[in-house]
């Protein structure tokens, strides 16, 4: 059976959340030849599916109501909903403007001053697995660059080609994984009913992955939910996925920019490890540093040797070299500044939580609308989930209603992102919200 | 934790140039070189950001209004267009009928891998043709795109030290239907050798007779003649012919942006229609592999392309740097022929871009590495940047030394 169609069979049978559809029919029936002139090489390529997210933000341009509201932006906006640029970065950016540095190649893994500093932001300084030389860390292209490279790596090395994503994930993980080889599951995870964890839901699934699977786990901020595991529930996850023999592969893409505090947005992470899981982690520099476009992120293995990790990091330069050879040199050098600079690093703990405040007290404040409306509605999942996104609940008729009667533009899975709420439009917010569920 | 589970992971061989640099750089040698990765030097044998680029960049940095928003999947419009327009020509016909559009990539690397993934996922292609030799990472790409059927076409003619044009004509032809035929855009890597306009116009034929596809890997536009124009001849013949191609452009050597990966992938279908739907499914594949490409390397290319006293100031950029290389390759000529060294070196001056195949044989070469200290490729490539005035000489001894004194296994 051809490639794209047995995709495209997986594609239908398993996630129905996956934003990810084939590429077309029958692809391995080219077009008879016809006149060379006439025949195009393609006629069989269907047009792709339109980008849920990005659907949003277009139709939101469209609109004319000047109250328009674009809560589908996963980038974050000061309280004059502009995109944010940190005083540490432009500070750093000018420190690198005038060193007048040259732009020969990056080594395939990166920048060496920003892997070691981005190790310690997620591990901790005083981590045992950095000082006993247990980790390899690679620059990736953000997020995604990170998730795509580890996939692809454990497509290649790892036993099991079975991953499972929370239910529900951010809506790329799906095709990162499956575009690398491996297979899609899900385990319980967001409870519609309580608007929070599916705590009972969540451990049972876990406890019943098969063995040698990867399990991806949001380190904080769950995208889309905002809804992360306390604590304790932490611990009793990594007691599970111990005992199942599971690979835990942590997406780390808001740290600071949930809490406000880098240590604390941290701590699965570092008990995980702590715990003696060989991990696998992405990080992300776009939100918590604002480095959306610079592509700033670092992927980690955590091993059992340095011997391991030199062999392992071997390897995944192999993967990266077919990919795009080496990374992009000026967000890396930005993180790394500010990372190393003990003022620049202080100065970014400072606007980090400066951020994550605002988006907590705009959650404050969405709460305190919708009681000021008079709304029965139980609002607090709205203050209890974290980061920038937001599970409101609301039903698909009634964010089609918020839409259409408000032009307040979200997912049809009723998320919002906070980011796009400002002290300015978060009355309107709570008026339009309290109106399609009253 | 029990047994690891990367306890099998063995430790992977190191991209051989890279493993070059690594044993140049541990080499305390006071006279050393480092003939092997490609990159442009001055003739102080640094690297060198052109002037252009770091006004651009002081620009950039000075101005209140840029910030680091997440561009497009498909990149930076105005770079796209920009770019595209640069390797297809003002008044290319693909471009006016709106059937020509580019993705921003990952450089050079990323839009063969992003154009191989598509061709394979979309087309259901699998059989690529590259050139015998090429550039190493061509395999790679195509193979982790999902290409199972990797195939060469004979190019290099290692009795003449030119192309071998009988060769590669009768593999093509014989290439089954379908097959992605990469074609270097000019400068090839690693040989230098380029075909002459009858010879491109021959190639051409075999492609459209035989139904292959062309990828066009252009990464050395500007670099290798100095001239934008000609060193796109082979890109718009195929354009005028009304092919239907993907272009790989890369900016890391004629705009000397190696590290910040600016690249993009011309798209040239029969028509606009065609050209949207495929744009679509670009997108789904680059979404899972880097979402969206880095801003800062298209800004400048952008910002340069769209200003005219920029622009004219990059093309002098790049004629300094294309004709330093000329120079170079007619001093270490004329220095090779000074020390009445064995051998017809002529190719030297014939071949064109950053590399020479010196037709130096593999013992040779370990013979000047180990003796002289001058690291150059196994396959006897050569980096013609890392040659200075001060070196041309040292180089040309070392190679006068090997070729009269090391014989070579005879070449098959």
């Amino acid at each position: 059976m051809s490639f794209i169609t047995q995709s495209a069979l997986k594609t239908t049978l398993a996630c129905s959340n996956t934003l990810w559809q084939p590429c077309g029919r029958a692809v391995r029936m080219l077009p008879p030849s016809l006149s060379r002139t006439n025949s195009s090489w393609w006629g069989q390529v269907e047009m792709g599916p339109p980008d849920a997210i990005l659907g949003v933000s277009e139709a939101f341009k469209k609109d004319s109501n000047p109250n328009k509201m674009n809560l589908g932006v996963g980038a974050y906006r000061d309280d004059s909903g502009k995109p944010f640029v940190l005083q540490c970065v432009r500070k750093a950016e000018q420190l690198i403007s005038d060193s007048a540095l040259d732009k020969e190649y990056s080594p395939i893994v990166g920048n060496a001053d920003f892997c070691k500093a981005s190790a310690r932001l997620a591990f901790g300084d005083d981590s045992h697995v950095i000082k006993e030389g247990l980790i390899s860390t690679v620059q990736a292209l953000s997020g995604t660059g990170a998730l795509r490279v580890g996939a692809a790596f454990l497509d290649k090395f790892h036993g099991s080609k079975e991953v499972y994503l929370p239910k529900p994930s951010w809506g790329n993980h799906t095709p990162i994984f499956k575009h690398s080889g491996m297979n899609v599951n899900a385990y319980r995870y967001y409870d519609a009913q309580t608007y929070g964890l599916d705590e009972a839901g969540c451990f049972e699934d876990i406890s019943n992955i098969p063995e040698g699977s990867v399990i991806v786990l949001h380190a904080c901020a769950h995208n889309p939910t905002g809804v992360d595991p306390k604590p304790e529930q932490w611990k009793e996850m990594s007691k599970i996925i111990k005992e199942r023999k599971l690979l835990p592969f942590i997406d780390m893409a808001y740290q600071g920019f949930a809490s406000g505090d880098v240590d604390r947005d941290s701590f699965a992470v570092r008990h995980f490890v702590e715990e003696g899981h060989n991990l696998v982690l992405s990080q992300s520099y776009s939100k918590n540093m604002g480095l959306y476009g610079e592509r700033v992120g670092a992927l980690t293995f955590v091993c059992s040797s340095p011997d391991e990790a030199k062999r392992v990091e071997s390897q995944v330069k192999i993967v990266i070299r077919p990919m795009y050879s080496n990374p992009p040199i000026n967000g890396a050098r930005l993180a790394a500044t500010i990372l190393n600079n003990s003022e620049l690093r202080q100065q970014w703990l400072v606007e980090v939580k400066e951020m994550a405040d605002r988006i907590i007290t705009m959650r404050e404040q969405l709460v305190s609308n919708l009681r000021k409306e008079g709304s029965t509605h139980n609002w607090q999942h709205i203050t209890d989930q974290i980061g920038m996104f937001c599970f409101t609940g609301l039903k698909e008729q009634q964010v089609e209603r918020l839409t259409k009667d408000f032009s307040v533009f979200l997912t049809k899975d009723g998320r919002i992102s906070i980011a796009g709420v400002s002290s300015k439009n978060v009355a309107y917010l709570g008026h339009a919200i309290h109106e399609v569920t009253k | 934790m029990a047994t690891s589970r990367f306890v099998d992971v063995e430790l992977a061989p190191p991209v051989p140039v890279f493993a070059l640099t690594a044993r140049y750089r541990e080499d305390n040698h006071p006279n050393k070189y480092n003939l092997g990765v490609g990159a442009y030097r001055t003739d102080e044998g640094l690297p060198w950001v052109l002037p252009v680029v770091r006004t651009v960049e002081q620009q950039m940095a000075a101005d209140p209004i840029l910030n680091h928003e997440y561009l497009p999947v498909c990149g930076l419009d105005s770079f796209c267009k920009a770019s595209t327009k640069l390797v297809l020509g003002d008044d290319a016909s693909a471009i006016a009928q709106n059937r020509a559009s580019g993705v921003q990539t990952l450089s050079g690397t990323g839009a063969l891998r992003l154009g191989a993934e598509f061709l394979k996922r979309c087309l259901g292609m699998n059989v690529m043709y590259h050139s015998k030799p090429t550039w190493g990472n061509h395999i790679g790409i195509f193979q982790d795109a999902g290409f199972t059927d990797i195939r060469e076409y004979r190019y290099w003619d290692a009795s003449t030290k030119g192309l071998d044009i009988k060769g590669l004509l009768e593999d093509l032809r014989a290439a089954p239907e379908d097959s992605v035929v990469i074609l270097h855009a000019c400068a090839h890597n690693p040989t230098g050798v380029d075909p002459n306009p009858s010879e491109w116009e021959q190639i051409m034929q075999v492609v459209k007779e035989k139904r292959l596809f062309p990828f066009f890997d252009s990464a050395y536009q500007g670099f290798a003649s100095g001239d934008l124009d000609r060193d796109a001849f082979a890109v718009r013949m195929f354009e005028k012919a009304d092919f239907e191609m993907m272009i790989s452009q890369s900016f890391s050597k004629n705009f000397g942006l190696y590290n910040e990966r600016t690249g993009n992938l011309a798209i040239v279908a029969k028509d606009p229609e065609s050209l949207r739907r495929v744009r679509s499914q670009m997108e789904k594949i680059a979404r899972p592999m880097w979402s969206n490409p880095p801003n800062h390397g298209c800004r400048i290319v952008a910002t340069v392309l769209g200003n005219a006293a920029f622009f004219a100031e990059w093309k002098d950029n790049i004629r300094t740097m294309s004709s330093r290389i000329s120079d170079m390759r007619r001093m270490l000529h004329e220095k090779l022929r000074q020390l009445k060294t064995p051998g017809n070196w002529d190719h030297i001056t014939n071949q064109i871009g950053m590399f020479s195949f010196t037709g130096l044989g593999s013992k040779q070469v370990d013979y000047i590495i180990n003796k002289y200290h001058v690291y150059l490729m196994n396959n006897g490539r050569i980096n013609m940047c890392a040659i200075t005035t001060g070196n041309a000489e040292y180089i040309a001894s070392a190679i006068n030394d090997a070729v009269s004194n090391v014989t070579e296994d005879p070449k098959l």
